[in-house]
């Protein structure tokens, strides 16, 4: 390398083009979350640090409306997530144990398909899909609905993890005179844990994040903190919502590092 | 076999719902029509009893999102790709940390990043406001509610899927075939464009796919940052089932159109990725 002068991997502007990729993905989150401290009515003008629009979130007038919204998406991301890992981990479990290749490839394409098609079109299908068996539209639609498009999320990390496991380990303990039943809970399970986890993650934030799909399966008057923001910032960005904007942030920030975490710290163990 | 009835269902419903007669204000009627289709290609003038010529409007707006979702992975990809490979070619051990800087913001509610956007590129939002300040524009740009800004969003919105399918397979590329070409006399643009792109185009052309399919059919970026004259088919879409439009089979036929069309491009790719696999082993 030495002898040609140069770095044959390095190219010039790489580098400020890096940089600008990060500033350009953090900059609007930065900006927003300092905005939600600002101490000012408006939101242009910068009138010093202060907690106010926090404390309007919760005690302000439209208090009520994002609590309601608020008990609404977490309640649905916990219910949602948890089902979606359940699903997940059984499928997991007898596709990849059990299933020949082929319909482990078919299963694959199926669950990745909503990856890659258009949320919109998704929305279309599962509204019309609910209004066609008659069920009306509210709380538990957009529960379905959730649990149904969590389940890609919840999978991948699950299915992952369970390829790396060995079938040695069960064949193991059935040699030892475990239950199959015992070698799934004591055994594999325990293994699984970690891809369980991060899948469980990833799907309460996509839950708590969607708004195209639970958008169009709402019901009238039932909102999740993403539509009510939506709403509210239809008439306009108020500096309360840079506050609920924040928090929502950083819970999902929060939720991404754990499972980051998590698979890492497994990785070194 | 739930998987295939889950995942199907829906979307032969929506094909079904295409083909029947709308009802005022939302719903269907259960009687076959194909004036779903016809409205959208179709004009028949004023009092709708000529015969058809085809109709711009919907079209246009088509042609509008593929030429937007197009602006906004041309963009992802400038950037996208320089980021990638520098990225890929830091020491082994840093790089899981740039690729989950590179990924947090994808898992950031995407309703609050697009409204951010918004926020900074406002008339007088902090973007203008620093640009003024540091005297490079002297009125403040007028971002918001342009085709631009539209494409500003999605490009923000996509940028991680244009990184980390890039990363992937320059990080799998054997630099020892760079340095083969450069003891040959090849300076290190040509050895970037002639060996190491064809090695990772299968990487390149996922990232593209990945940021134009969402893309063509969002909706949030187009409503919050475009305005209403700015209009993509995920609008027209939303409009017939949540606005004013309520004509739920013409909405259900411009989705089976949206993806229709998404199909195409996803089997084109998928061949793709089969040849380009062919001729590497």
């Amino acid at each position: 390398m030495a002898r040609r002068g140069y770095d044959i991997k390095r190219f010039t502007g790489f580098l400020p083009m890096t940089i600008l990729c990060i500033v350009i993905l953090y900059a609007p989150l930065v900006i927003v979350t300092v905005y939600s401290f600002n101490d000012s009515q408006s939101i242009t003008n910068w009138e010093g640090i202060s907690l106010r629009w926090y404390v309007d979130v919760f005690t302000g007038p439209e208090s009520e409306k994002f609590k309601l919204a608020a008990w609404n998406s977490f309640t649905i991301a916990i219910i949602a997530a948890g089902t979606a890992t359940t699903l997940s981990t059984l499928a997991a479990t007898s596709v990849i144990r059990g299933g020949q290749f082929r319909l482990r490839m078919l299963s694959l394409g199926l669950i990745s398909m909503p990856l890659m098609v258009p949320e919109i079109v998704t929305a279309v299908a599962t509204l019309i899909f609910f209004n066609s068996i008659g069920f009306t539209r509210g709380y538990l639609t957009i529960l379905v609905a959730h649990i149904a498009f969590c389940i890609p999320f919840a999978y991948m990390p699950i299915a992952a993890r369970m390829q790396g496991i060995e079938d040695t380990f069960e064949q193991a303990a059935l040699d030892l005179y475990a239950t199959k039943r015992q070698a799934f809970t004591k055994i594999l399970l325990p293994m699984m844990m970690p891809g369980i986890i991060s899948g469980f993650l990833l799907a309460f934030i996509i839950s708590l994040d969607d708004f195209i799909i639970t958008n169009f399966v709402k019901g009238a008057g039932v909102e999740t903190l993403p539509t009510a923001i939506f709403g509210a910032v239809k008439q306009g960005i108020k500096p309360n919502i840079m506050a609920i904007s924040t928090m929502l942030l950083g819970v999902s920030i929060l939720m991404v590092t754990i499972s980051y975490f998590v698979s890492k710290k497994d990785e070194l163990g | 076999m739930v998987l295939i009835f889950v995942v199907l269902i829906p979307v032969l419903m929506m094909l079904i719902y295409s083909f029947l007669t709308k009802e005022f204000r939302g719903g269907v009627i259960w009687e076959f029509s194909l004036d779903a289709y016809d409205q959208f290609f179709c004009s028949r003038g004023l009092f709708g009893d000529e015969p058809c010529s085809i109709e711009w409007t919907y079209i246009n707006i088509f042609w509008r999102s593929i030429w937007q979702a197009g602006a906004a992975t041309l963009l992802s990809l400038v950037i996208g790709f320089p980021t990638a490979y520098f990225i890929a070619t830091r020491p082994e051990r840093v790089r899981p940390v740039w690729v989950f800087l590179i990924t947090i913001p994808y898992w950031v509610n995407l309703l609050i990043r697009t409204v951010s956007m918004k926020f900074m590129l406002r008339d007088n939002g902090p973007l203008n406001d620093m640009l003024l300040a540091t005297g490079i524009i002297d009125d403040p740009l007028r971002i918001v509610n342009t085709n631009f800004a539209v494409q500003l969003g999605l490009f923000y919105s996509y940028l991680p899927f244009m990184v980390l399918p890039i990363y992937a397979s320059v990080e799998r590329y054997n630099f020892a075939l760079s340095e083969a070409a450069a003891d040959l006399y090849a300076s290190k643009w040509v050895t970037l464009r002639r060996i190491l792109i064809p090695a990772v185009k299968p990487g390149v052309i996922a990232g593209c796919i990945l940021v134009f399919v969402p893309s063509l059919g969002s909706f949030l970026a187009p409503d919050l940052l475009g305005g209403a004259k700015n209009f993509m088919i995920g609008s027209l879409i939303e409009e017939q089932f949540k606005g004013n439009a309520g004509n739920w089979p013409f909405g259900a036929a411009a989705s089976m159109i949206l993806l229709t069309a998404v199909l195409i491009i996803l089997v084109i790719f998928a061949r793709q990725q089969a040849r380009a696999q062919k001729a590497v082993s």
